[in-house]
């Protein structure tokens, strides 16, 4: 049985159904003049932070504080971390102090993974973001976003994407938010376009399930949706386009180009963004894009996460994974 | 609360059917009217799933004796319960509450059966993180017995003497197509506990 959260591609449709449909109720908790629910009373959740982060360790501590968990933050900057411990020993420490679960961000891919299957702890692993690889939380609270705008907060409980376009445009190669979406949103029904220079696209793309162009502005007209990404400077180790301008000339959504998307669609940003990069002022400051809507229900998301897999006795998710073993 | 397993409805015996049902929420209507003195700041909250039915449909009762509208919403129960920790996390139903809040009025929990009291109790906990109330009473269609907390409601349909091996099963028409409440046999393997 599959207890973790490691992967969107681990999520079967129903069980990223249920996160969604449950996460619709968790955010009408932030409407209540007492935002606070007993049901992760006594249970520890330490954010194990091994990358800067803003929004997803504020989000994440939001969430499990209004479930009343018991949380403990954690950053390597100041810890012993930077004295040279290794990832084995701070999870056995953190297992000797009984936590219940592990919300974990780390620079290198598959180090949630690590932590969930080596039997170094107990704990439930959260995945907050790893490397390259994937941020499942991100992907579940765009999935998220784009069924209440696009369909509805009632009308949307127990659907999913089905035939919804949505087009992911950018820094492919670095980005676990890439790659987790195409799993989820391809999970969810949903048809995926990623658009990028030929650089910024991983090797083996071509198997991915989505449709992959190079080209901004024919792929436009026909989305429902159009997720920017942040060209991952902090993770670049070579040229991969010749100057900003000709980048954010190529793939950066100003007015013009959102004046090109269907009166409906939405424009999406998982932050933090860099203005004047891949999105300008003027459409990041427009009614039409979710970027703080998308932090607000990051918080209901991950509220539905922590209780799934923490609130009862065993996880309510299921793990296309486990069915596999 | 809704734990109706999968009981064998055939074998069970119906003890209140479409027509009783009717009568017994007419019944209940007056009553919460005279206690109340006219319900004018009453509240009615259903929990969910059955319960929500019944609030709507006393609202729409008391709506008639008194001809003003009487707010009805929902209140899940389910974050609050004492037993998540013993079983699967459940899905969350819907809680709604009606425009005004609950401060300062009188506030009408409604519920299909009425078992080991402590749905009543999370409700109560619930209704504490929403607001205050002037007060908080409690309707339910059956009293089946067998409390384990010192809770009691208020306005009861029927009392229901069972033993623990027997299942209570409430059937609206809303939910499951037809109004009845049915006493069955508890299938002797399954340890899950009915009502």
């Amino acid at each position: 049985m599959q207890r973790h959260l490691i992967s969107a591609a681990d999520l079967t449709r129903d069980d990223a159904v249920l996160i969604l449909d449950t996460a619709e109720e968790m955010a009408r908790v932030a409407d209540r003049p007492i935002k606070k629910l007993p049901t992760l009373r006594g249970r520890t959740v330490v954010n194990l932070f091994f990358e800067d982060s803003t929004r997803t360790r504020i989000s994440f501590e939001a969430a499990e504080k209004r479930l009343s968990a018991d949380v403990i933050n954690f950053s390597a900057k100041g810890s012993s971390v930077s004295k040279g411990e290794s990832l084995k020993d701070t999870a056995q420490t953190l297992e000797a102090m009984g936590v219940d679960a592990v919300v974990i961000r780390h620079s290198a891919s598959g180090a949630p993974y690590r932590l969930a299957t080596s039997g170094w702890i107990d704990a439930v692993v959260i995945n907050a973001g790893d490397g390259t690889h994937q941020h499942p939380t991100q992907a579940l609270l765009d999935a998220f976003t784009l069924r209440r705008r696009l369909i509805g907060r009632d009308a949307g409980l127990g659907q999913d994407l089905s035939g919804k376009r949505v087009t992911i445009v950018g820094d492919v190669l670095h980005s676990r938010v890439a790659r987790s979406n195409v799993d989820l949103l391809h999970t969810l029904g949903a048809e995926v376009t990623l658009v990028a220079p030929p650089t910024l696209l991983p090797v083996g793309v071509e198997s991915w399930p989505c449709e992959v162009s190079y080209d901004l502005d024919a792929a436009l007209p026909k989305c429902d949706a159009v997720m920017m990404l942040r060209v991952q400077r902090e993770r670049m180790n070579a040229a991969f386009f010749p100057t900003e301008r000709e980048y954010s000339r190529r793939y950066g959504l100003d007015a013009d180009r959102m004046a090109r998307l269907p009166e409906h669609a939405l424009v999406m940003h998982p932050g933090p963004m860099v203005r004047g990069m891949e999105i300008t002022a003027e459409v990041a400051d427009s009614g039409r894009c979710t970027a703080v809507e998308q932090v607000a229900n990051g918080v209901s998301i991950r509220m539905a996460v922590l209780y799934l897999l923490l609130g009862g006795m065993e996880p309510a998710v299921t793990h296309s994974r486990s069915e596999e073993k | 609360m809704d734990t109706h397993a999968e009981a064998d409805t055939s074998a069970a015996r119906p003890v209140l059917e479409g027509p009783d049902i009717q009568r017994v929420l007419t019944r209940i209507a007056h009553e919460i009217v005279e206690r109340a003195k006219g319900a004018d700041d009453v509240v009615l909250l259903g929990i969910p799933t059955r319960g929500v039915h019944l609030a709507r449909r006393l609202a729409a009762k008391l709506e008639q004796i008194t001809e003003r509208p009487v707010p009805a919403g929902s209140l899940d129960i389910t974050m609050y319960r004492d037993d998540l920790r013993l079983q699967p996390p459940r899905a969350l139903a819907r809680t709604e509450i009606p425009g005004d809040g609950i401060d300062g009025r009188l506030v009408v929990l409604v519920d299909d059966v009425l078992f080991s009291g402590r749905t009543i109790r999370a409700a109560l906990d619930a209704l504490n993180d929403i607001g205050r109330p002037r007060a908080v009473q409690l309707a339910v269609l059956v009293d089946r017995g067998h409390r384990e907390l010192p809770i009691r409601a208020d306005y009861v349909g029927k009392n229901l003497p069972t033993s623990l091996r027997e299942t209570v099963k409430v059937q609206l028409a809303e939910e499951d197509g037809r109004d009845s409440v049915l006493l069955g046999a508890k299938p002797a393997a399954q340890g899950g506990r009915l009502h």
